[in-house]
Parts: C-alpha cells; structure tokens; sequence
C-alpha cells in the first residue's frame, strides 16, 4: 500500500479526535534542527467545516483489538484498514512542517497486541523525531489506558502534550459500548500522567510541558448534561486537565423536534463547550448550570443566559461596585471585558455608553446591570420581549485557539 | 502645509519627534509615503524646540510601530496626530481608527506565518532550497521574517512576494527586491500528499464555509495548494454525508422491547432486521432455559438443525455440549443457552448450507438482543463458547488458546469464563479429539 492510501485511511480514521490545539508549551529550536513551539499555536489551515488545521493528526493504525460501538475503528467496523511504519510518519511529519503546512503531529493509534505493544511504537515515533532529527515542533500523543508507567514516563519526555480518552461520561455507558474499557483503568492512565507532570514541575525537568487533556463523547447514551458537566468537573480536580474535549457521537443527522435535523449533535457539542468554559473561567459550579427538572442545558440559549434568568433575583448588578464574581455572572460580559471593568472603573465611573464600547453583545447584557446614569431597562426583566441572542457560529468557541 | 516624506517607523519617529518638538500641529503637516521628500523638499525641519525630551507611554510605541506596516498611506498623518495629542493634551486613549489599524496589521502577520507555503526545489550542488510565494496585505516582510528564521533555522529558504523579499542561508537574513508570482516555482510533489490529508481530516457532515472562510479570506487561497480542493470537497459533502450514513452500522437496538420479560423478547426476535441475516435464515433463534440462571452459556450462533428447528444448540455441536456439560457435572436444564448472533450465516453449496462466521458488524448489530438476555437472566457467570461469543462479550478479541479456562470480570459484577465452541472439538483431528475434549470439560468444571 502506497504512502497516500494510507494516509487517506489514517487521517481519516483520526478525524473523530476534536483536539487540535498546539499551545501552551514553549521549545526552542535546537540548532542544526528545525522547528520551535512558541505557546501560542497556529492554525495552518482550515476545511470546509470550519476546523482549524494545526496538527498532523494521524493513527498509527487503525487496526484495533477493541469493539467500541460509538468507535469507527472498533473491530467489527469494515472500514479499510492500514497501518505506517514509525518512518512514514517520522518522515511526513517533517516535510510537512518544513513547508509549513502544521505545527507539529498529534499521534494516535488503535490497540494492536497490547496497550504496552502500541505504546511503544507510537513512542518510537516521537523520540526519533525529536533525537534522530532535532525536531522541535509540537507532538501530542494518545496514551492507550493500560499502558505501563514505565512508557507513560518516556512518553512525556518527548511530547508537549499527552491524553487518555475517558470516552464516556459513565461507567455504565462504558459497560455498554466498550465493555473491555473501564473509568478505573483509564484514571490510573491519566493519574499517572499527572503525577509526572506534578513530578516534573518539583524537579524542572521537561515533561508534557502543555499538559494532558481527554475526550468525551456526547450523544451516544442516555447521560445527561449534567452526568457529563459533573465528570469534566472531577477530571479538571483530579488531574489538573488543560481541556475537555467533548465529540458528538453522530455525524449523521438526528430527528429531534426541537432542531432542525442536523444541528441538534452539534449546538449540544457548542453548549457543552460554553459551560465547561463556565465552569473553568467564571467560577461556576455544574450545580448551577443545569437543574434537577431539567439535567440538560437548554438549546436555544447559552447557559450563562440561562442561569441568568432562573436568578433574576441576583440582577440588576451594579458594574461600579459588584465585584468581580458577580460582573463575571452578567451575560454577555467576557473575562477579558470584566478585566478591564474593574481595571478602569477606578479611574471614572461606568456609563452605559462606556459598557457599549466593551461588548457587542450589550444588547443583551443592558438588561442585567445599572450603570451611574441609570437603566431603565432593568425593570423589564420579566418583560416578554427580553432578546435571546441568536446561536452564535457552532466552531467559533470549539476549535479556535484562545 | 509641510510635506514629510518617510521611508519606515525609525524615519517617521525622528521626524515625529522633530515636528512634536517644534510643536508643528498635526493640521499642519502632512506625511507621505517615499523615499525623499518631493515637492516641498525644501521645507527644512523645525529645530529642536524647547521641550527637551519627549516621552510617551511605551505601550504606544509598540503600537505606532505595528501600525506603520499597514498599507494605507494615511497611517503616518494618524500617528501624528496621536503622538501630538499625547504630548500636548496628555490624552493617552487612541483614535479608533488607529486601533483598527494595528489589529488589522496583527492579523496580518498572524496570517503570514499561518499560510506561507514553502515548495522544495533542490539546487544542482544538491541543497534543498525551501522557496514560498505570498501576498501580504501590509508591509510586514521584514517583521515577520525572523520568526521564519528562527523555526526554520536549518533550512535555505526565501520568500518571495510583490513588494520585498526575504532569503535565509541558515546564517544570515537577506532581503532584496519584490517578484512576480511567475519568479517562483510552481510545484512541489509533495503537495499530492497535502492536499490528501487536508480532504481526509475534512468531516463532510459538518459543513460550515462560513466559519472556514472568516479564519482563511478567499483573497489568500491562491497561494495555498490545499485550497484548490475545497469547491469539490463543499460540493460532494452531501453526497460523503450520505455515503457515511449508508456505512453506518446496522443494529438491532430499535427491535429490542425495552425491558421485557423472556417471553416477549422472543417474540420480537422475529421482527428484527438489524442486520442483513433475516433475509436468508428460516428463522431466528433466541436462546433457551430458566427466567433466572446462575449460569449462561453463549455460542456463536445457530447452525443448519438450529436454524430449521429454531432451539439453540440442537445440532451435532449442541449433542457434543450436552455431554461435556453432564461430564462437567453441570445440569443443562439450569443453565440458559443462547448465541451471539440469532440468525444462521451460511452459503449455499449444492443442497447443503454451509456455516460462515459471522463479521464483526453482525455481532454488533445483534449485540442488544444478548443484552437484554444478560438483564433479564441475571446469571452470576456467562461462559463464552468461542471467538465470536467472547467479542460479543469482552468488548475485545480473545486470543482462546491463550485466555480459556480462567474468570474475567464483566460489568455488574458478573464473571466471564472463555473456553472454545463445541465445533471446534468436531473439526480437530481424530488423534487430538479425546484430550480436546478433555480440557473443555475442565473448562467447564469451572463453571460447575
């Protein structure tokens, strides 16, 4: 099989994987070698879905000892196998990066042998791309669950970034689809990582500089919101997660009544994203985002908006003296757009026409908050006219760098 | 009216500083861009005035340099005019206009290091020269080129573009005049692979030109070799989506009554088309024994007798189990007996059907049906008679030989035991049958 039938089969095979993100490590380039990681990753490119380019995303293989329902590797898919030698890939990754097509290479396989088994190939990759020819570019790679600590550990002295998907947000979803994959295992996986991360950080020594980040999909069983929310929320505290990353199992139009067809996956994928945001950046707890009555976020509106209007109570905030917990609950109102608040509030009082030079989205927020020249609009509140802003692009908060 | 020609920010500051200083009001003044100043070539400069030093917050510095990239000739005239309000009226928040500039020249530059695509050429002394072809839309060749310079330090590169370009020897960094796009080379065969992967990493179900066009302007797509894809790629979407959703797997799931009791699920079997099987076999079979087993057996699926009497295991491989199973000690009448696959795959040679295995598809598209079984049977251990029922199973593939005969741990705390499927036992060689036999009873001895 030639070079470009399997990279046909393997890039296609990775393309279900969401992560593109090459940020958050710093190399510098080895002389005699080529490429650097600056922290700040580059899109190279985008396709016609919307996505960024940033990484050469492969697998190894797609040959897979396991039988993941929501997986299209899984045993019993029949779709056309191969697999690269850790040459080819060495070798592509390098010519694509000296023509500055990508940023690095994101390396993931599926189970051939054993855990340890792919592992070490996948490792093999990387090392030779980083001694046999200084490459300095990012790599992020896929650690199966049950790889043992002793490649975990050479693993992260050669990536920026390592990741063990938990793949569902339930054991009982896992029972399910992937009977032969448990939480157990895949937290020793991602505990082990984090240790040497921790480990690494004590002894200045390098080791997936940019962190470890896992994938859940979404869609395929009967897990709420909420299951999901609460479990990102115990990956963020127990392994120190850089990200979430959350996939919409099906690609393939659903019939719900609420959505037109084909967008329903995909706006649950966006909220999902916005209140693992709200939960990271806002000081958010996933019991406040979703309720007992309704364990998903809604649809047709953000979830910061929609935590708004079941606490009317709690507005209008002042933006001249509410802290910056409370401005950080205004919709509308950005981390960076509170930032500067309570940075220039000190100097002059708030108007509204200043509030209108911060956000575009004032509209929306004018409701929520008093300004020194006061706003009448608050007492509209209840007013059934209240705008629900419109969807916002679906990949503009999902695959950017931010 | 004075006139000021300046070549670059270094000029622009000098002469900047000379005109805040003589308090020339920004009315007054007008820059352009050139190399020497034309027709008012003799306006001398004011001297130095009074104020000694001039001194303005570093932070608009940075950005009046950034801005001076920005093509507009207008850029020097408002940066006067912001540098003279800030000297003069203390006024340090910039004229929108100003900001709109620098984000536009920083997005630019974000772009330049994005979309350069560098073509490999090899000269005759046989080094690979790393040659690129872009468009700017603002002068920022030179601030840009050192970032290349550094990631791509080992390398001999040049980019070439219409104004100025820039050439790296791995030492130093050159620039020299502008090219034609016709200057450069036109190819590079390693582009097929690009532009390979670029339409593989594509998902045709999640169309949205609209967010691909906001981050990558049309107006950059010709120096891009993966660009010349995404028409036919946008316009054969529709056509991949629906290939995709015709590769979907089948699945049983929507045939399977949720909850029900034995009786009921057996009755549905027969409606079910999960999968391709129905259409050939006589009948489904599901499989047989008490409501609650401690202990469940599961095959591979029915054969030729199974198929036309619908009972599992009642053919020449269901007589071999029998008697293992007494040999055992196990009694046949407590245990529940099923398949993983409920309909017979066979091919017609002659007038005799001839078994074929089930592909891993079939066994997942009939998974949900031995669930149910599991659910409703609650047995504390299912033994797996084979490759196809230890899948269905194990969520993996078994290696038999090597895994048979010990417990596994399965969901709900149940246990899972593989040994090999009765026929095995019929197919092995005459010599090896007795001892063959032997370990499957010891096998299931564990189950006993």
């Amino acid at each position: 099989m030639d070079t470009r039938t399997k990279l046909t089969i393997l890039a296609d095979a990775a393309k279900y994987d969401a992560s593109c993100a090459s940020s958050g490590s710093r190399r510098e380039r080895v002389s005699g070698g080529v490429g650097n990681t600056t922290g700040v990753g580059i899109c190279h490119s985008y396709t016609p879905d919307g996505r960024c380019v940033s990484l050469l995303k492969l697998l190894l293989t797609n040959y897979c000892i396991y039988d993941c329902t929501y997986c299209i590797n899984r045993i019993s898919s029949d779709t056309p196998r191969a697999r690269f030698t850790p040459e080819e890939v060495v070798s592509l990754t390098l010519e694509f990066y000296k023509r500055n097509y990508i940023e690095g290479l994101f390396l993931s396989s599926g189970v051939i042998q054993s855990p340890d088994y792919t592992m070490e190939q996948v490792i093999a990759v990387a090392k030779s791309l980083r001694t046999d020819h200084l490459f300095g570019g990012y790599i992020h790679l896929k650690i199966p669950p049950g790889a043992s600590a002793l490649l975990i550990a050479e693993a992260g002295k050669w990536a920026d970034r390592l990741s063990a998907n938990i793949e569902m947000p339930r054991q009982a979803d896992l029972d399910r689809f992937a009977p032969a994959k448990t939480h157990i295992e895949i937290q020793q996986t991602m505990g082990e990582i984090s240790q040497r991360i921790i480990a690494a950080k004590e002894e200045k020594t390098v080791y997936a500089a940019a962190g470890q980040s896992t994938q859940m999909i979404v869609g395929a069983t009967e897990a709420s919101d909420t299951d999901i929310l609460q479990k990102s929320s115990a990956l963020y505290q127990d392994f120190g997660m850089r990200r979430v990353y959350y996939s919409a199992f099906s690609p393939i139009p659903h019939s719900d009544s609420r959505l037109p067809p084909q967008a329903a996956p995909l706006v649950r994928e966006h909220r999902l994203y916005q209140a693992d945001w709200l939960l990271r950046y806002y000081g958010f707890d996933v019991a406040e985002l979703t309720t007992a009555e309704q364990p998903d976020l809604p649809l047709d509106k953000d979830p910061k908006l929609a935590w708004a209007l079941r606490n009317r109570h709690f507005f209008p905030v002042d933006v001249n003296t509410a802290d910056r917990e409370a401005l950080l609950r205004i919709p509308g109102l950005g981390v960076r757009s509170v930032d500067r608040i309570v940075a220039m509030r000190s100097q002059h009082r708030f108007r509204m026409e200043d509030l209108t030079r911060l956000t575009r989205a004032f509209k929306r927020m004018r409701y929520f908050v008093i300004t020194s020249d006061f706003n009448p609009d608050s007492l509209k509140l209840d007013a059934p006219r209240l705008p629900v802003p419109q969807q916002l692009s679906l990949f503009s908060a999902v695959t950017g760098e931010f | 009216m004075r006139q000021v020609a300046v070549e670059n920010f270094q000029e622009w500051r000098e002469k900047a500083r000379a005109l805040v200083a003589g308090s020339v009001p920004p009315d007054d003044v007008r820059f352009t861009d050139g190399l020497q100043d034309s027709l008012f070539a003799d306006v001398p400069m004011p001297a130095a005035g009074s104020r000694g030093r001039i001194s303005v917050p570093r932070a608009f510095l940075a950005r009046a340099e950034i801005v001076s990239l920005h093509r507009d000739p207008k850029r020097w005239d408002l940066l006067y005019r912001a540098l003279f309000r800030i000297v003069n009226d203390g006024l340090s928040n910039e004229p929108d206009e100003l900001l709109a500039m620098e984000q536009a020249v920083g997005r630019d530059i974000h772009k330049m290091h994005a979309f350069v695509r560098f073509r490999k050429i090899v000269e005759d002394d046989g080094q690979p020269q790393y040659v690129a072809w872009y468009r700017p839309d603002h002068h920022i060749v030179k601030h840009v080129a050192p970032w290349f310079a550094e990631r791509f330090g080992a390398m001999h590169w040049a980019i070439l573009t219409p104004d100025l370009s820039a050439y790296w020897d791995t030492k130093t960094l050159r620039f020299g005049d502008g090219v034609p796009r016709s200057a450069a080379p036109q190819e590079d065969e390693l582009e097929e692979l690009w532009r390979s992967y670029y339409a593989s990493i594509f998902n045709p179900a999640r169309v949205n030109v609209r967010a691909m066009t906001r981050e990558m302007p049309v107006r950059h797509w010709s120096t891009m070799p993966e660009a010349t894809l995404i028409p036919t790629l946008v316009s054969n979407a529709r056509a991949r989506e629906q290939q995709m959703r015709e590769r979907a797997p089948g699945s049983a799931e929507p045939f399977v009554p949720v909850g029900a009791e034995l009786p009921v699920l057996a009755a549905a079997v027969r409606a079910c088309k999960g999968c391709e099987l129905y259409a050939c076999a006589t009948q489904p079979v599901f499989g047989e024994g008490p409501e609650r087993a401690r202990l469940m057996l599961v095959g591979e699926q029915p054969g030729d007798q199974e198929d036309l009497q619908g009972r599992p295991f009642v053919g020449p491989a269901g007589q071999l189990l029998d008697r293992a199973l007494q040999e055992a000690g196990v009694d046949r009448s407590s245990v529940y007996v099923t398949n993983a696959v409920k309909h017979f795959k066979f091919e017609e040679r002659g007038k005799r059907r001839i078994h074929k295995k089930p592909d891993g598809g079939e066994v997942a598209a009939c998974r949900p049906w031995l669930t149910a079984e599991i659910e409703r049977v609650d047995p504390q251990l299912i033994v797996a008679l084979g490759a196809t029922a230890a899948l269905s199973l194990g969520g993996r593939e078994f290696a038999i030989q090597k895994e048979r005969g010990r417990m596994m741990p399965l969901p709900g705390g149940r246990q899972l035991l593989i040994t090999v499927h009765p026929s095995f036992l019929l197919r092995v060689p005459e010599a090896a049958k007795a001892a063959e036999f032997a370990r499957f009873v010891q096998d299931l001895r564990l189950a006993s």
